[in-house]
């Protein structure tokens, strides 16, 4: 006659495991999975935590740890239950997250995972098996692997010169601050199975109270993978790997954390709008005009003379003046202190490439630039350079224009504004046509909240449009 | 409405944000890591949940995690990373959840270099990691499409229970273009009926890609290829430009579009009637279309891509080769000029 003895928080019968045999578990005889799954599924039940939880089946013998639980579920890639366990928990705040995985899994493939999500003391529950081998692959040397402990990846036995020494994940992940509690357990003797109960119902209260991270390593016989019999294998346990790994709570401090809460979405669009800024900035959306004039402009010149947020503003003006523009920087391949450039096309219609190959406008604020990019200046096109740079050679059928950057920025009171000058000249002399007061709109929304800046960027601005008007008369 | 000039990578985010995204997981990578600045900042203003993840595996499974819970998830990466995350990907098409990954391709093989590329095409199109599944794909060619097919990412993949990949490029997503933002948020709801969330309801759910009988394993994988049928049937997208009575499609997708464009009005203005074909969708690749301009008298099709011809192979597939398919391609981190296109465009129309 068959007895089954009902175990709360663990299904009555297994149907997601299929075949005949609907009350045995998938574990191998002697095995202690069914110990722990049990202490597990108890503490849930009488917790009454079971609506609230989801458990995490990793790669290993527990992979089908899903066909037991009475909780939700979900099984993972191998390792990476700690990673998968965040997403749970970050996205639903009160979800009791419970993680269940071997050595192999969780202190080999996945060790960067369990560090890492320990060290950010996320809310799960990591229940850690070590019973020193991989057992669903067969029984292959893992990081937990006793010195001497043949297995067959190690038949002669682990070597430390040639394999390490078995990895403490106890003893590592009390290194770091956040996790609440860390303790390692054994069902070796009648004493030590209540006090890994306890250990267990720590654990999940903690998950309970939303307090963090626990983590409770739980050392296990595998009779099958250690060619041992039950009593033997139980006997490894107790004097060998507990002489390894020695039992105890680590640490405890429960009582001093409060609980961590996660925030909800706000999904409004009224909280989005606002938070991108759409109260304070808008501009007008770019409107079709098939007589306005497509221009290409490219500015070149070292990082740190400001091209690339020339072309901002640039870019910022047409879009106030309701033009289609685009802008794309390019940084070369020395990208950090070396030269930049950007292209800015604006157009009375959609933009195509944003690419500037051939340009009507080149601005070459430095002598390198210049020597790339003139031979790219259409024809009939508009050249400006940096006059600091002293006698260039300039290309032929193109206009050029030395532009005192650095005096006209002085005399309007900003030296640092070489880029606006140009920006000011180039609204004259770019062919743009552009309403004046979308380069003053630009340079306020380049500069939002800086008010000295706003201003000495207009006066720059104000000087060297005069200054373009002068040249062109 | 309202306008704004955005940066491509930062049109991601504000996508993600009005699609009810809840949660963003990402990893740095150049080019790709303003969307993971932009998430940092702006997620928590929103109550949404933003971790820097310690790697791209993590990454993509937190985001695992998070769709389990039926919340909305992403994550931003380039192609290392992707490859990396390939992984998670896999299982999260084994486990049918929804989820938009972000790929800001770079220049490879290997860890090529930072310049813009079309790449990781195959990867991305055909799946990436082991197995029978292809994920949802779609190409935005300017920043307003950054945006707006990053909320289309979301909707697709909750809808079919798929991955969506919104595969641009460097270029796409460095580049400042006038936004016009989106006119309404999406609040979404929890699918009760599959996620695993921590509720009484969704208890009896599990969330799972393991199939131990072959023969269930094989009925999954067929339920799959059904679902992609539908898909292809159901989701297929394509902007034509010009191709009502063009002799000679220019296929393009991402910023090699844009430069197409410029060569079909360059060609049209000498008496080239060419035309630009734009796929919106990689998977689901607009075969459909494709067929009826070869259909309706069409005679050549150039590919203009920034890779050995990754979606050219597609293109001869789609149209079962039955009129010619050329390329014109830059790879390393370079563009296609226009004046490529171009050259092609006239020597191709000489033999019409």
């Amino acid at each position: 006659m068959e007895k089954v003895i009902r175990t709360r928080g663990i299904y009555s019968s297994f149907p997601r495991k299929g075949g005949a045999a609907q009350t045995a578990t998938h574990y191998c005889p002697g095995c202690e999975h069914g110990v722990l799954h049990k202490l597990i599924g108890e503490a849930l039940a009488d917790m009454e935590l079971q609506d609230r939880t989801v458990v995490i089946s990793p790669v290993g013998c527990a992979v089908f740890a899903y066909y037991y639980f009475d909780t939700g579920n979900v099984q993972v890639a191998h390792g990476r239950a700690a990673a998968v366990g965040t997403g749970i928990s970050r996205t639903k705040n009160d979800a009791v997250v419970v993680s269940y995985q071997g050595d192999g899994d969780l202190a080999s493939i996945g060790l960067n995972e369990t560090l890492q999500a320990a060290n950010r003391g996320e809310k799960i529950a990591v229940f850690f098996v070590n019973n020193t081998v991989y057992g669903m692959t067969g029984g292959q040397m893992a990081p937990t692997t006793l010195t001497g402990e043949k297995t067959v990846t190690s038949p002669a036995g682990r070597d430390p010169l040639q394999a390490g020494y078995p990895l403490h994940m106890t003893e590592l992940i009390n290194q770091l601050q956040a996790p609440v509690y860390i303790a390692r357990v054994s069902f070796s003797n009648m004493a030590k199975l209540r006090q890994a109960r306890k250990a267990i119902r720590t654990a999940l209260e903690i998950q309970r109270d939303g307090k963090g991270y626990a983590f409770v390593e739980v050392l296990m016989a595998c009779p099958t993978n250690q060619k041992m019999n039950v009593e033997e294998a139980i006997q490894f346990v107790a004097e060998q790997m507990e002489a390894e790994f020695p039992l105890g709570v680590l640490r405890d401090c429960t009582a001093e954390r409060d609980p961590i809460v996660r925030t909800e979405s706000d999904y409004r669009k009224e909280t989005l709008d606002h938070l991108l800024g759409l109260d304070t900035e808008r501009a007008p959306d770019a409107v079709l005009d098939s007589t306005a004039p497509t221009v290409s402009v490219k500015m070149a010149g070292f990082g740190g003379q400001g091209v690339l947020s020339m072309g901002v503003i640039l870019t910022r003006a047409a879009c106030q003046a309701g033009k289609f523009v685009s802008w794309y920087p390019s940084y070369g391949p020395e990208q950090r202190g070396g030269t930049a450039n950007c292209g800015v096309v604006m157009s009375g219609q959609p933009i195509g490439t944003p690419m500037v190959s051939a340009a009507d406008v080149l601005v070459a604020m430095n002598r390198p630039s210049l020597d790339k990019f003139a031979g790219e200046v259409k024809p009939g096109g508009l050249l400006l350079y940096n006059a600091a740079m002293g006698e260039v050679e300039v290309p032929e059928g193109v206009r050029v224009l030395a532009v005192p950057a650095l005096e006209l920025a002085t005399k309007g009171g900003s030296p640092r504004a070489e880029n606006t000058v140009m920006v000011g000249v180039m609204s004259v002399l770019g062919g743009f046509e552009l309403i004046e007061s979308a380069y003053h709109e630009a340079i306020a929304a380049n500069f939002a909240g800086k008010d000295a800046a706003i201003k000495a960027n207009s006066a720059v601005f104000d000087m060297a449009r005069q200054w373009a008007l002068d040249q062109s008369e | 409405m309202a306008t704004q000039l955005v940066k491509g990578n930062t049109a991601v985010i504000i996508g993600a944000l009005y699609a009810g995204c809840d949660s963003f997981f990402g990893y740095p990578i150049t080019p790709a890591s303003e969307i993971l600045h932009e998430a940092a900042q702006k997620f928590p203003q929103a109550g949404r949940c933003m971790v820097q993840a310690e790697s791209e595996e993590a990454a993509i499974n937190m985001v695992f995690g998070a769709a389990t819970t039926g919340r909305r998830a992403m994550t931003a990466s380039s192609g290392p990373g992707i490859s990396l995350k390939s992984e998670g990907i896999s299982y999260l098409a084994g486990a049918q959840l929804p989820a938009v990954v972000v790929d800001i391709m770079r220049a490879g093989p290997g860890l090529g270099n930072i310049g813009p590329e079309q790449g990781d095409y195959n990867q991305v199109v055909k799946g990436g990691g082991h197995g029978n599944y292809r994920n949802i794909v779609l190409a935005p060619a300017s920043v307003q499409e950054m945006c707006d097919l990053t909320m289309r990412a979301f909707e697709l993949s909750q809808k079919w229970r798929m991955v969506a990949v919104v595969l641009a490029d460097g270029v796409l997503g460095q580049m400042i273009e006038p936004l016009r933002f989106p006119e309404q948020s999406v609040a979404p709801e929890t699918d009760t009926s599959w996620a695993v969330d921590g509720t009484a309801a969704t208890r009896p759910n599990v969330v799972t890609s393991i199939f131990l009988d072959f023969d269930q394993q094989e009925a999954f994988n067929n339920q799959l290829q059904e679902k992609y049928a539908a898909v292809e049937a159901a989701e297929q997208d394509v902007e034509c430009i010009r191709m009502e009575d063009a002799d000679i499609a220019l296929v393009a997708y991402g910023i090699s579009a844009r430069i197409a464009q410029g060569a079909v009005e360059a060609a049209r203005a000498e008496g080239i009637r060419a035309g630009l074909f734009r796929p919106k969708t990689l998977f689901p690749f607009p075969k459909d279309a494709l067929n009826a301009f070869v259909d309706q008298g069409g005679k050549q099709v150039i590919c203009v891509e920034m890779s050995n011809g990754q979606m050219c192979d597609d293109v001869k597939l789609a149209i079962e080769c039955r009129c010619p398919v050329h390329l014109v391609n830059r790879l390393g981190g370079n563009l296609v000029t226009e004046g490529a296109v171009l050259t092609a465009l006239r020597e191709t129309a000489k033999q019409i």
